[in-house]
């Protein structure tokens, strides 16, 4: 029986947290402040999670993602510095967008995954995961460093000063439009823009990570708050918390690092070879490239799949077995949908079991329930994409 | 009653996740999790009930007991999604874990207020694990219990004193 220390000594309010610079709003507006990767986090609001997810898709929801790390590399050689230490084609990205990623160790594991924007031809902005920002940052200057020496020119910076609001949902363009101006029916999905909104200067991503259309917006902490309530002004916009952005994510097939993603798991087996740029593949020159060169060409032994079960939700470390009982993977997340009503999940199986359609178990409490390897995403996602032929 | 939910989520390095480290059947107390400070609602207690300082409710009529979670408890855990239930015939003992509810992110142990023998189970649960939130001291009745020892119920709280002790939890 695990039980976490935090739930008895550790609470929200501990001095030992981090705070947003919108945490005085959270606790007002009634948000259940949990520690969350060394911050205090709203989990969620007054609504349900249940509610405040479905909210997200039919209307739109503000997350405070201020704990999330933005960073920029500026330098001439920043893209060619960067590629060494992800998988994408960052060079081949056109200036003011950009795509998701994920920085990879010597054996081609996944140290963290991000969101890479290329502002220019020698500026990036990254956004990397708050429980990996230490070990990112380490990894980041480790290399950086030995580059410089070796005459490279990229710098980094760290945006502190700044905080992170996502706004998603249907609703996320008419509660943006009347604050910018920039025609937004002609910004894309990974598009980014530096921009006043309301008058306040801001990063502008056509972005998110619940599968909606919407947009991430980095602005200065001491605006951060003005900006929200401007933001709230459409009626139809709530605050969401953690624990529906998290049902949101999953329903939207989408990995979070440290259940779905982790250092032992390489992007061929999370499914995430779509990242690694055509002109990267052939190359492989970034850390782990001869693993997963290797892995492209063999193929894995095992692959992440949904599973959409019947029974108790299946939730990560749940054990994934055949009909006959043969354990042959685990689950990484799952949660029961509150779009979809029903549960979902995400694991790693044997290579042989991850085609759509097939059936297998989920072992819950030692009792076992069908589950059906399914397509993701669950529930379609919204994104507003270029038309290809734009593009 | 335990809650998955807020103890993984600490345990959660990174991300966004709070399903347990469970291997499948770790768990938390409710009561434990009760006190990280979730924002009060307003939860009604049964007058008659007896309670458990862990958020269970027992009915006792003459040798039977019926048994659920109370108000205060199925608001604290938001939607309830699936409820697993013991089956008919099999043993109770107070104090110990005889069944589990899930919401949309938690999974908890129930604990029995009583010791006894499992006389019935509110099959209509399992359609419609909905009816704990909605009606948690009637139609959300979990198992009816034929108690080894009524006298055992003197040790639990009354509802006046159940009230005080949810309103401790609270912050």
């Amino acid at each position: 029986m695990t039980r976490q220390s935090y739930l008895t000594r550790g609470f929200a309010d501990d001095a030992s947290l981090s705070k947003t610079p919108l945490y005085d709003f959270h606790v007002e507006i009634g948000g259940k402040m949990v520690p969350f990767a060394g911050y205090s986090m709203p989990i969620q609001y007054k609504d349900s999670i249940m509610d405040a997810t479905k909210h997200c898709r039919e209307h739109g929801s503000i997350f405070d993602v201020s704990h999330m790390c933005g960073l920029t590399l500026k330098g001439k050689d920043a893209v060619p510095f960067l590629e060494k230490l992800v998988v994408g084609d960052v060079a081949g990205i056109k200036n003011g967008s950009g795509s998701l990623s994920v920085f990879t160790n010597e054996q081609g594991g996944i140290i963290d995954d991000t969101v890479i924007t290329k502002v220019a031809d020698d500026e990036i902005y990254l956004v990397v995961n708050a429980g990996c920002r230490e070990k990112d940052l380490a990894h980041i200057g480790k290399h950086m460093e030995k580059y410089k020496s070796e005459g490279g020119a990229v710098d980094m910076t760290v945006h502190d000063d700044r905080a992170l609001l996502a706004l998603q949902g249907p609703a996320a363009v008419e509660t943006l439009q009347p604050l910018v101006d920039l025609d937004l029916s002609k910004v894309y999905f990974s598009d980014f823009h530096k921009l006043d909104i309301a008058g306040i200067p801001c990063y502008l991503t056509r972005t998110g990570y619940t599968g909606e259309d919407g947009f991430e917006i980095s602005a200065p902490n001491d605006k951060a708050l003005e900006l929200t309530k401007k933001l709230l002004e459409n009626p139809r916009i709530r605050m969401c918390g953690l624990g529906a952005r998290d049902s949101l994510r999953l329903e939207a097939g989408l990995c979070l690092y440290g259940n779905d993603l982790d250092e032992g798991k390489t992007p061929v087996e999370a499914g995430l070879t779509w990242t690694i740029g055509k002109r990267r593949r052939e190359a492989c020159d970034f850390l782990g490239g001869e693993i997963i060169k290797k892995q492209l060409a063999e193929g894995v032994s095992q692959r992440r799949v949904g599973l959409v079960s019947t029974g108790a939700p299946a939730r990560q470390h749940s054990i994934i077995m055949t009909m006959e009982g043969k354990e042959v993977g685990e689950v990484t997340s799952g949660a029961f949908s509150p779009c979809l009503k029903k549960n979902v999940a995400m694991g790693y199986v044997e290579k042989a079991y991850a085609k759509a359609g097939t059936e297998l178990q989920v072992s819950v409490r030692g009792r076992t329930s069908p589950a059906v390897v399914t397509k993701m995403p669950f529930v379609p996602n919204t994104y507003y994409k270029a038309p290809t032929t734009a593009s | 009653m335990a809650i998955r939910q807020l103890a993984s989520f600490a345990a959660q390095r990174t991300g966004l996740c709070w399903a347990t480290p469970l291997s499948g059947q770790a768990s938390t107390p409710l009561a434990t999790a009760l006190r990280a400070g979730w924002c009060k609602g307003f939860a009604t207690v049964e007058e008659g009930f007896k309670y458990a300082t862990s958020h269970e409710w027992a009915k006792i009529e003459g040798d039977t007991a019926t048994i659920g979670i109370s108000d205060f408890a199925q608001s604290e855990l938001g939607d309830i999604v699936y409820v697993e239930l013991p089956e008919v015939g099999s043993e109770v003992t107070k104090g110990e874990n005889f069944g589990v509810v899930e919401s949309v992110k938690a999974a908890s142990d129930v604990y029995s207020p009583l010791s006894g023998e499992v006389v019935d189970t509110n099959q209509t649960l399992t359609e419609d694990p909905g009816k704990v939130n909605t009606e948690p001291f009637t139609d959300g009745w979990m198992i009816k219990v034929k108690l080894t020892d009524p006298s055992q119920a003197d040790s639990l709280l009354d509802s006046a004193a159940y009230g005080k002790h949810c309103d401790e939890n609270a912050h």
